[in-house]
């Protein structure tokens, strides 16, 4: 299994403001990843019992607002996943249908991310 | 994951699981039922009769974006004999309202559907901008809502006006969301219309897939001015929007208070007065417009706000002959001109 996947990103309904105003963004993550969502584990190398999983949705929304977001991230997050109101779609479907945050990332997913807040 | 097959055809994937009822359905069927629920409500309520000429109040935003996609899309489909136009208000906002025009100059061509605009500084004398910098931003939304009611009447108005026919007016209050709180002063005002719908999340949500998966082509940056674009409360603001956010026409053809809105216009315009300088429908002898744009006129912009300022402001003594005015509101002859918000 490859050690990272890459990942197409996309953000609109106003969403990509905080993300530097670009809607299309490609990321790459490690497939596997901390349990506790932390994007930036310690270097110290006694820590390596830390508790691991397969990258998903969740570790990507923690991914995004640690790495990729700009300004007010209480604008993207709240409560470990986004926030209300935003639309999440994994390869073009509801991400409600794919197992939300639960949904375990491969290789070149496109995963959009829309605001319904702004403006109506 | 395995792919779950849509529940009403059977055949093709789900992509979006419905709000309202928890149904999974593919493109297709989502598309087919979206428009067939607002047909079907457009029926019951008997909302439009052939040869109305129905102007859909266009911001750029989302809903009305939607609005103006599907009513085109039901008037070819069920030959509804309607005539479309787009109507949009200039608020004179550098930097948002006018990228925003950008996007319904681009829904114009791509519906084919005329367009037209009305500038607050056309009709006011004065744009958002140098308001702001008069007032600064504290009660900007207060100016802001009041000047942009009237303007959406005036300007179905004049189209009426211009072909002398029955003007229904569809206006989507899409913008009014990314002003934030403006909403809710708006619906406190002396409108003819009760605007305050309570939110519903659901109808967002399909209202967004919808162009999404369509690949409409709508503008979603907060107002410049909005008191909320720049605090970074998050709670607050959603609090906000959920009390007091715009929705999309389907809330109120759905609710089904579309018709109910309509008898309730005819009930308040036999007792409302007029406002005695422009004619415009009020509760007092000036209307809300014309009580702030005196204020701004003479340098008073409170006046508009409080009792107080405007207890000052009388102090100095009646207004000014050559004060800038508001041209004088012909209310359409006829039926009336129906204004159907859909304010969540
Ligand atoms: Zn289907
Ligand atoms: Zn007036």
């Amino acid at each position: 299994m490859a050690t990272t996947i890459s990942l197409r990103i996309e953000f609109g309904g106003g969403l990509e403001l905080l993300f530097s105003n670009e809607r299309r963004h490609t990321i790459t993550i490690p497939s596997v990843v901390p349990s506790d969502n932390n994007t930036k584990p310690p270097l110290d190398p006694s820590s390596n019992e830390v508790e691991t999983k397969l990258a998903d949705v969740e570790y990507l929304i923690y991914h995004l607002r640690d790495h990729l977001l700009q300004e007010r991230a209480e604008l993207f997050m709240e409560n470990n996943t986004v926030r209300p109101g935003i639309l999440v779609l994994i390869n073009d479907t509801d991400w409600e249908l794919e197992g939300e945050g639960e949904y375990v990332l491969k290789d070149n997913d496109e995963i959009v991310f829309i605001s319904t807040l702004h403006g109506g | 994951m395995a792919p779950k097959a849509c529940a009403l055809c059977q055949n093709a994937k789900a992509i979006l699981k419905r709000p309202k009822t928890g149904q999974q359905i593919c493109k297709d069927c989502f598309f087919y039922v979206f428009e067939t629920e607002i047909h079907n409500t457009i029926m019951q309520a008997n909302l439009f009769s052939r040869g109305d000429r129905v102007a859909i109040g266009a911001s750029g935003g989302k809903d009305s974006t939607v609005l103006a996609y599907v009513l085109k899309t039901l008037n070819e489909r069920y030959d509804y004999g309607l005539d479309l136009f787009l109507l949009s208000i200039d608020e004179g906002i550098t930097g948002y309202r006018d990228d925003s025009l950008e996007t319904v100059k681009r829904n114009q061509q791509q519906y084919s559907m005329p367009l037209k605009i009305l500038s607050y500084d056309e009709l006011y004398g004065w744009t958002m901008d140098r308001i702001v910098s008069q007032i600064g931003k504290k009660n900007n939304c207060t100016f802001c809502g009041v000047f942009r009611r009237q303007a959406l009447d005036r300007g179905a108005a004049m189209l009426q006006y211009d072909i002398a026919e029955t003007v229904l007016m569809n206006i989507m209050r899409g913008d009014i969301a990314r002003l934030g709180r403006c909403t809710s002063i708006v619906t406190q005002g002396e409108d003819t219309i009760k605007r305050s719908k309570p939110f519903k999340y659901a109808y967002e949500k399909e209202i967004v897939m919808y162009a999404y998966f369509k690949k409409l082509d709508y503008f979603s940056t907060e107002c410049i001015y909005s008191p909320d674009a720049y605090r970074g409360h998050a709670r607050t603001f959603l609090k906000d929007l959920e009390a007091a956010r715009p929705s999309a026409i389907i809330d109120i053809i759905h609710s089904g208070e579309a018709f109910e809105v309509r008898e309730e216009i005819k009930a308040t315009q036999k007792i409302q007065q007029t406002c005695k300088r422009c004619g415009y429908m009020s509760s007092n002898d000036l209307c809300k417009a014309c009580t702030l744009l005196e204020g701004l006129e003479r340098g008073m912009a409170a006046s508009g706000i409080t009792d107080r300022a405007r207890k000052r402001l009388d102090a100095e003594g009646p207004a000014p002959e050559n004060l800038r005015t508001i041209p004088f509101y012909q209310p359409p002859s006829g039926s009336p001109t129906v204004v159907v918000e859909a304010t969540a």
